[in-house]
């Protein structure tokens, strides 16, 4: 009962916080005069004209209805639903992650099972891994000659590299006594690393790839403001370009909970392979 | 005749860091008879551990060879089933599923079922039924997961069963009530077992002979005791039987005062076998306070 009666009382903190905060964002924006108010220079110096601002919640509560309410029209290659533009961002970084993550965790089951792949392979990660993925992008797209592909090439670049490192930490770090036992019922190598090892290293592993899943969705919004075309990164730039303030809120809010609910999805997996010692 | 598990002028040096070599035991050789129960007794550090992970094939010997049922000992083999001392359960895998691991390794041709049925079986024979067999070992006390990892060793039948202080890590009452289970299990097998353990008294109520061994450097297997208490053995009354502290003092005495004499004694040239010993008082008439017969007989 106490922790049904905390969580309770933490939702209404939260709820109140978030009335208080649009409560004031909303007093904080000044209104625009109304035309009737202006002098005849004002209007024919332009001031009639709607002002760009930032807007205040209650226009991007509406902004955010209309928009959810039919997030999958698509009128023309510049006015795309905002479910379109997401499921774009999320196919990128869906396949760019995939294609990390069958790289990442067989090499780093190497790395950490052989001191020597260890020793030999350390060099390149060490340097490779602090490169910030949109530098690779004029190579990508020089190379791959396809701005989609190269998105997707880097968000595989950016995801490779934690968990490349969380999986051969996590295999270097399994109790010797679980690998005795695993030697001592003869398993084969094969049967080691699929009954012994990778469910030993698993909670670790999880803990890369959702660190990359993170990294992976933060850098695919500037990916697609660089590539343009689709995307919720080009929509949000899209939007900027439009002046529309409005919108731009809008999606960066979107970005959030998208990104929420990919972290959430890969932490439901780590609770699954997560065991107590 | 060689006897079922044979251990040959084993040796083990490591470097010691300063260029130099320090060697743990030298030349050990001694034998264990198929269906025995050998404890070996001696102080931390004397390469018991050692001797254990050579037994089990997780490690090699400096030089020397373990012979077992006439085939030498190369890595480890299900035939060689072990209990370590933190149990070395799989924590990702329900009790039973931990069993099942090793039934289904040692018998991959049986069907699920009869694997289940087999894992089962030797779980209830240390005491683990019901519900509690689908919990996680993180749910179960230390004794029950050292029940397990028995469990899961008996269940496969190994030729030899290497126990590596088993109750170590157990407080003194769950000790000893698994004690009497492993007794119990043993006795309903012809199971060899060679186990290490820093308790005297655990000694002499589960082995069948105790070897000896004098601190390092150049640990030895010095002396083999024969355990002279008729079996089936209870805790509570061995200690009346008249052999009990005889032997009890004469383990008291090499443990605390000749593994001490003895360590950094090399030895020279030759295996170091160990010196049979024999206890017994029931034979000859002994007054009261006498001190307890000891004979030393040279095979």
């Amino acid at each position: 009962m106490p922790t049904s009666s905390l969580n309770f009382r933490a939702a209404i903190l939260s709820l109140t916080l978030l009335v208080v905060g649009l409560l004031i964002w909303e007093a904080a924006i000044p209104a625009q005069k109304a035309v009737g108010e202006l002098t005849e220079y004002e209007l024919l110096t332009g001031a009639g004209q709607p002002k760009a601002g930032v807007p205040p919640p209650s226009e991007v509560i509406a902004k955010a209805w209309e928009q959810l309410s039919n997030p999958f029209y698509d009128a023309g290659p510049n006015d795309k639903g905002i479910g379109i533009q997401i499921g774009y961002s999320i196919y990128r970084v869906l396949v760019g992650y995939a294609l990390a993550a069958v790289i990442a965790i067989p090499l780093g089951f190497l790395i950490g099972m052989s001191p020597l792949a260890y020793k030999a392979l350390n060099p390149f990660i060490q340097v490779l891994r602090p490169i910030s993925p949109l530098a690779w992008m004029p190579l990508a797209l020089f190379v791959i000659q396809d701005s989609e592909a190269s998105a997707i090439f880097v968000i595989f670049i950016c995801s490779i590299w934690p968990m490349l490192i969380n999986t051969a930490f996590g295999v270097a770090g399994v109790r010797e006594d679980w690998v005795n036992v695993a030697r001592t019922h003869e398993l084969n190598p094969l049967k080691t690393a699929f009954t012994v090892i990778l469910p030993a290293a698993a909670p670790t592993i999880l803990t890369g790839m959702r660190i990359s899943i993170g990294i992976a969705w933060l850098v695919i919004v500037a990916a697609e403001m660089l590539v343009g075309g689709t995307g919720i990164g080009y929509y949000v730039w899209n939007e900027w370009n439009n002046l529309d303030l409005t919108s731009v809120i809008f999606s960066i809010l979107m970005i959030g909970v998208v990104g929420m609910g990919l972290d959430a999805a890969l932490g439901f997996v780590q609770r699954a392979v997560s065991y107590a010692e | 005749m060689k006897p079922f598990l044979s251990v040959e002028n084993m040796t083990q040096r490591y470097p010691d860091g300063q260029g130099g070599e320090l060697t743990v035991f030298e030349d050990a050789t001694f034998g264990v008879e198929k269906g025995e129960f050998v404890v070996i007794l001696g102080h931390s550090g004397c390469g018991k551990s050692t001797i254990m992970n050579i037994l089990a094939g997780l490690s090699d010997p400096t030089s020397g060879v373990v012979i077992m049922d006439g085939t030498e000992v190369k890595g480890p083999s299900l035939d060689r089933g072990v209990v370590f001392q933190n149990y070395s359960l799989l924590p990702w895998l329900s009790t039973l599923k931990n069993v099942t691991f090793g039934v289904s390794a040692r018998h991959p041709e049986w069907s699920r079922a009869q694997v289940i049925e087999h894992s089962t079986k030797y779980l209830a024979m240390v005491g683990l039924e019901g519900d509690v067999i689908h919990r996680k070992p993180s749910q179960l006390s230390g004794g029950m997961r050292q029940r397990v990892s028995i469990a899961r060793a008996f269940a496969n039948h190994p030729k030899l069963l290497l126990l590596d202080e088993p109750f170590g890590a157990l407080d003194a009452l769950t000790r000893g009530t698994i004690q009497d289970e492993l007794l119990k299990i043993w006795s309903g097998t012809e199971q060899t077992v060679f186990m290490i353990t820093h308790d005297i008294d655990e000694a002499i109520l589960l082995a069948d002979r105790i070897l000896l061994m004098t601190n390092g450097p150049y640990a030895r297997v010095a002396e083999s005791v024969e355990i002279t208490i008729p079996r089936p053995r209870n805790r509570t009354e061995i200690i009346e039987h008249p052999n009990y502290y005889a032997i009890r003092n004469h383990l008291v005495t090499f443990l605390g005062k000749r593994s001490k004499e003895m360590a950094g004694q090399k030895t020279g040239e030759g295996s170091n076998r160990p010196t049979p010993v024999r206890i017994d008082t029931t034979e000859p008439e002994e007054p009261e306070n006498a001190p307890p017969a000891l004979r030393a007989v040279n095979e």
